[in-house]
Formats: C-alpha cells, sequence, structure tokens
C-alpha cells in the first residue's frame, strides 16, 4: 500500500532533490509548540518530519534528546498526546509525511492495536521502533501494516549482509541507514566512508535511503545529500530549539536552523 | 523433603532460538547492537560446549572464587524461628563478598575468548562493579563501570574499591540515577566501542542471550547447593528462598531445582516502604508486563508507558524490571514471588548478625526476613534453604546513616 512517504519520495526524486528529514522530540520545549514548530519546519524545507515519542529510557540516544525526552515527559506527553499533535498538525498539512519514531513501551502500554489504529486516524504515515528489531515486531507489524502505516526500519555498520537481506524484506518507505556506530548526536560523521555501504545497501533494496545520526548542519547535510535520497537532523535541530522562549521564537530559530542546510543540500543533491 | 518425593517434572525454562522464555525475553535492542548479540550468543554457544575452557572456568571458581561455598545450618536463626530448619548457602564467603563474581568469571573468560580489550558494566549496589573491575583487573583489561550517582553515595566503599582495582567509575546523573540509568549509559557506551568492547551485564535481565548466559554462569549455587544436599542432608529443601531485584542468584539457585517439583521456589523483591505505597521495586508483585532494557519482562511503569521511580533501602534491588525467565517462572507458578519492606530487612539484617555473627548484605536480608517468616510457619523436619548471597559489609555505611549514628 502506498502513502505519503511513497508519494513524497517519488515526487523528490522526479525534482533531483534529497529529502530533509528533521527530528524533533515531540512536546519539547513546549507541548502547545510543536505543531508551529512542524509547519515551520516544512516551510524552511523540511520534506518527511521524524517526531519522536519521549520515553524515559532512551538507551540509543545521547544527551540532547535524552533530556529533551525528559523535559518533555515532565510536561505530560504521552503516546497520546503525540497523536494529538499529529492530528492537529495534519488539520493544516496534508501532504506532509509524518513518522513517528520511539520505543516500545510506551506503545506496549497504549495496546498495539489500538496504536496503530489510532495513528493512522491522525495521520501518522511511518513508525520507527528503535529498540524493536524487525523480529520483534510481531503483531505490531501487522497491525501496522493492516492501516497502511509503514514500518521504518534501520540499518546499521554493524548489520550484516544476510540481515540487511530480511530488513530489506520488511521494510516500507525508506530505510535509516545509522551513519556511524554510536548514539545521537555524537561527533562521529565520516560522510566519505558512507559511499560504500550505501551501495551495499542499494543491492539489496529499492527504497530511498535516509542517513541519521551525526549530521549537524549545512556542510554535514550537503555531504550526505550528494549519496543518499534523505537526510535526516536531530539533536543539533533540538539543540537549537532549546534556547526559545516563545512558540513564535522556537519556529524562528528552527527557520534560522533548516533554511541554510536546505540550501546547502540543493546546491548538491544527487 | 525426602528424595523419594522429589519427582522431575517435565518444565521447561530454556528460552528458544531467539531467547523467548514463552511471551518473555527476546531482543529488543537497536540494529547497531544486533550483530554483537549474534556474535556474543554465537561465542557463548561455542565456548559453554568447550571442555577446555569449562575446566578453566571450574578451576578458577575453585582456586580464585573459593568454591563451593558452604551450605550452613543457621541454628539459633532456626530456634528462634520456632519451626524448619533454616539453611544459608554462604555465597558472601565468595572473593568479593557476593555471588556476582559467578557471572563475572565466566564472562570475563568469554570476553578474553572473543579478544575484547575493554569490559564494561552497569552497577547498582557496586557488587557487580566490584566483581567485573576483579575480573579485568586479573585479565589484565581496560575496565569502565556505570554507576547512578545516588548509588554512588550511597556505596561509597565499593566505589572506593573499584577504582583500587584500576577500574573507571562513571558517574551516570540521568533519570534516576541508579542502576536502571546506569544501565542505559552502559549500553550506550556499548554502542559506541562495540568493536573491542565487552559488556558484562550483571543480571538475567537484558536482551538474548544475556538472561540465559548469567543464568547459566550462576547456576553454580544451584547445582552445589542441590549436591550439598544431597550429600549432608539425604533430603532436597522444600524451601528455597533468594532475593530478587533483577534476579541472578534466585536463578542461580533456582534453576537446578525447577525439575523437582518438591521443591517450592520463592523469590523475595523489595516492597520498601510497602506495596501500597507505590515506593518499592517489586515489579513481579506490583508491575506488568511491557518492554525494557532489551527484553519483554515484568516492570514498573505509568499509565503512559514510562519508567517509574524505584525505591529500596538495598541499591541493588533498586531495578524497575527484573529478568524475563522470572517472569515465565511466576506466570507458570513454578515460583513465587513476595515482597519484604525496608524495615523487615533492616530487622534481619540485624537479627543475622546477632544471631549467628553473619552480616548479610542489604540485598541478601530481605531473603532472610521471608526465609524466617516461612520457617516460622512450617515443621521441624522440614528445610529451607536462603541464599544469603552477599555479605553486608559494603552497607554499613548506609545501616550507620538509618539509624542516625556517625561513623
Amino acid at each position: 500500500m502506498s502513502n505519503r512517504i511513497d508519494r513524497r519520495f517519488e515526487k523528490l526524486a522526479a525534482n533531483g532533490r534529497t529529502a530533509l528529514i528533521p527530528f524533533v522530540t515531540a512536546g519539547y520545549p513546549e507541548p502547545g509548540w510543536t505543531v508551529p514548530v512542524l509547519h515551520a519546519l516544512v516551510a524552511a524545507g523540511a520534506d518527511v518530519l521524524e517526531l519522536g515519542v519521549p520515553f524515559s529510557d532512551p538507551t540509543a540516544d545521547g544527551p540532547v534528546i535524552q533530556v529533551a525526552s525528559e523535559h518533555a515527559i515532565a510536561r505530560g506527553v504521552s503516546v497520546c498526546k503525540v497523536l494529538e499533535i499529529v492530528r492537529e498538525f495534519r488539520s493544516g498539512d496534508r501532504e506532509t509525511p509524518v513518522v513517528l519514531m520511539g520505543y516500545m513501551n510506551p506503545v506496549e502500554r497504549y495496546g498495539h492495536e489500538e496504536f496503530a489504529r489510532d495513528a493512522a486516524a491522525a495521520g501518522v504515515d511511518g513508525v520507527l521502533m528503535v529498540d524493536c528489531p524487525p523480529e520483534e515486531m510481531g503483531d505490531l507489524g501487522a497491525f501496522l501494516a493492516e492501516q497502511g502505516i509503514h514500518p521504518i526500519c534501520l540499518v546499521a555498520p554493524t548489520t550484516t549482509e544476510a540481515r540487511i537481506k530480511s530488513i530489506a524484506a520488511q521494510a516500507r518507505g525508506y530505510l535509516y541507514y545509522v551513519s556511524f556506530k554510536g548514539i545521537t548526536g555524537a561527533n562521529r560523521l565520516d560522510a566519505a566512508a558512507l559511499a560504500g555501504p550505501l551501495a551495499r545497501l542499494r543491492e539489496y533494496s529499492r527504497l530511498p535511503l535516509a542517513v541519521g545520526f551525526g549530521i549537524k548542519g549545512p556542510e554535514s547535510a550537503a555531504a550526505v545529500a550528494g549519496l543518499a535520497e534523505g537526510v535526516v537532523i536531530g539533536s543539533a535541530l533540538i539543540e537549537a530549539l532549546g534556547a526559545a522562549d516563545s512558540a513564535d521564537a522556537a519556529c524562528t530559530a528552527v527557520t534560522a536552523f533548516l533554511a541554510p542546510i536546505r540550501a546547502a543540500m540543493d546546491n548538491t543533491s544527487l | 523433603m525426602s528424595i523419594e518425593t522429589a519427582n522431575v517434572i517435565p518444565v521447561s525454562s530454556e528460552p528458544d532460538d531467539a531467547g523467548h522464555f514463552g511471551p518473555y525475553g527476546g531482543t529488543y535492542a537497536s540494529e547497531t547492537l544486533m550483530h554483537a548479540l549474534e556474535e556474543l550468543k554465537e561465542a557463548y554457544f561455542r565456548w559453554r560446549s568447550d571442555e577446555e575452557f569449562m575446566a578453566r572456568l571450574d578451576a578458577d571458581l575453585a582456586h580464585y572464587v573459593g568454591r563451593p561455598s558452604p551450605i550452613y545450618f543457621a541454628q539459633r536463626l532456626t530456634e528462634a524461628a520456632g519451626g524448619a530448619r533454616i539453611l544459608l548457602k554462604r555465597e558472601d564467603l565468595n572473593h568479593t563478598g557476593a555471588h556476582k563474581i559467578n557471572n563475572t568469571m565466566g564472562q570475563g573468560l568469554l570476553a578474553q575468548h572473543m579478544g575484547k580489550k575493554r569490559i564494561i558494566a552497569e552497577t547498582g549496589a557496586g557488587q557487580h562493579g566490584v566483581a567485573s573491575a576483579t575480573v579485568a583487573a586479573r585479565l589484565g583489561k581496560q575496565c569502565a563501570v556505570y554507576m547512578g550517582e545516588v548509588d554512588i553515595h550511597r556505596q561509597a566503599i565499593n566505589v572506593f574499591r573499584m577504582r583500587l582495582l584500576g577500574a573507571e567509575v562513571r558517574p551516570v546523573t540521568s533519570g534516576s540515577k541508579t542502576l536502571k540509568d546506569a544501565l542505559n549509559e552502559a549500553m550506550r557506551d556499548w554502542v559506541t566501542n562495540i568493536d573491542d568492547t565487552y559488556y558484562i551485564i550483571g543480571t538475567v535481565a537484558g536482551p538474548h542471550p544475556y538472561p540465559l548466559m548469567v543464568r547459566d554462569f550462576n547456576a553454580v549455587v544451584g547445582r552445589e547447593a542441590r549436591r550439598q544436599m544431597l550429600e549432608q542432608y539425604e533430603a532436597l529443601p522444600d524451601v528455597l528462598v533468594a532475593c530478587v531485584g533483577g534476579g541472578s542468584n534466585a536463578l542461580g539457585l533456582f534453576h537446578p531445582f525447577i525439575g523437582d517439583a518438591g521443591v517450592r521456589m520463592v523469590g523475595v523483591e523489595a516492597a520498601g516502604e510497602g506495596l501500597q505505597t507505590g515506593r518499592h521495586a517489586a515489579s513481579l508483585c506490583a508491575g506488568r508486563p511491557g518492554v525494557l532494557h532489551g527484553c519483554r519482562t515484568y516492570l514498573m511503569d505509568d499509565d503512559a508507558g514510562q519508567i517509574t521511580h524505584t525505591h529500596s533501602v538495598s541499591a541493588g534491588l533498586d531495578y524497575p524490571g527484573v529478568g524475563p525467565e522470572h517472569a515465565w517462572l511466576k506466570d507458570t507458578g513454578r515460583a513465587e514471588y513476595v515482597g519484604v519492606t525496608d524495615e523487615e530487612a533492616l530487622q534481619s539484617f540485624h537479627q543475622l548478625t546477632r544471631l549467628e555473627g553473619i552480616l548479610p548484605a542489604l540485598e541478601s536480608s530481605h531473603a532472610v526476613a521471608h526465609g524466617f517468616k516461612m520457617a516460622a510457619g512450617m515443621r521441624p523436619d522440614q528445610i529451607v534453604l536462603i541464599n544469603l548471597s552477599g555479605r553486608g559489609d559494603k552497607d554499613v555505611q548506609t545501616v550507620a546513616e538509618l539509624e542516625g549514628i556517625s561513623l
């Protein structure tokens, strides 16, 4: 089943453009600011939005996203609230794909079937469960598929050939390549070393490839844009959000952060 | 119970290939770790059936750890309870003072065989940290131990011990600053340094194969105890009692008895200030199934699925999850789980010290408290075997502070 993610990547490919995929933790710094921030990101050139569902124990994340998650949880941001945010965003934007990224336990508590149903109703297009490899997806995978929501899968530098094959068989939407061995926000990106692994991935999957982890600004984004169909930026964007003291200031901050990245990427697309 | 009634019942407690104990366990890990876990699984399955490896481990356990540890008849404690005979499995006599060394000896040797030059560990009470630092020192490996800031304060002696052993103790300031957060940080380190680093998880939790492997390395406790019971008492115990945080000392004792239908198994969780207060760490007694730290298991969370802060006077039990095999043993009814409060544990700490001259760890004091209660309601011809999983020297400071005594 094709959804907004597929349509968006098809359009980008036709225009020779690389997807800019910002990640923000839902409800950070204030729950009421996230919807305007998402619209501002789109206006500044975002093509797909990744929205973090905060979890108390985010083991794959670095300190920036970890603190943002704790902050959002303290303000009552739950799966329920995240879906409310998506619903509200969707009422003003019918086209931009939204991917939820998070950890299993909040979804466990919400209920797999209920989560898939309510996420689809809210306008979610993809779900990435950081601590759930495809082999543990179980009925959650089936419920998401039933609702036309794509399971977005990670591939890491340590992923073996055999695993790439089985992940590629289950992944939809795009493949998220983790650029280095480490946690989000670390300073370890070596764009030049990405060409090999991305080429290897293309042998097994025709899905667009998005690269994330360690992309901090125009230079690194542009370097990756020459190699992949998508560039994910999370921690650096969240740091830019952290200083805002109002919704307007938050929107101004993300625009100022994202616009130069968009410009740099457009000069070096595939 | 007599040997004649010790029927073997077919209860399987082996996980499937992907590490599932019934609906629990599994591998809920980020993609970067999947290959390392696969490698670890292969290495473990290869070396555990290697005679030379196992002979080396057995020799280390005998000559370095000091195994076998005795089972000791606690006569005065028994008289005080006025019921069943109380025996203590003396894991407190092991080198470094707790059962934790059984696991770190095994995993340390595995790290050696896998060619890893660096060892990392998480620790709560500091016992697993000390046991890991000890093994790292002996094998000449670098060692970093993650420990919550709160625990660093309440276990200062163990922190210094780890430093003496050459380990770097890294304070963890995120979340509740206790064991669960130390585990998060250790996982982050592992993801980052996966090529040269071996992560020794200290309990029967985490992604497959850890729950299985840590249990196997601790099962020496139960194998010994079973043999000692038959040799010295010509009977199996009627009840096994052990404290459960993550649950490694309990599974180590329980596992070799799982097929003995007449042997009851009781895991004792930290009821903290009381199960009804919400300030406790009793995930089996008062939690529900969810996913944490790589496995599906019972845990403590709120209605939004956020892991809640736990409380226990003993740092080693202060953990919101529990090993998945315990979750399975609970659901199948093969083991029972109860809670013991801070206050009851402290009473037992003093009682055992005064009656038997044995200073138990606060963790183990929970097991002693419940074992004593059970023994009081049983017949004199029955036997309660309590796993005295660690010694209490590390807790002297905590107990003094609680009682308003400055040392």
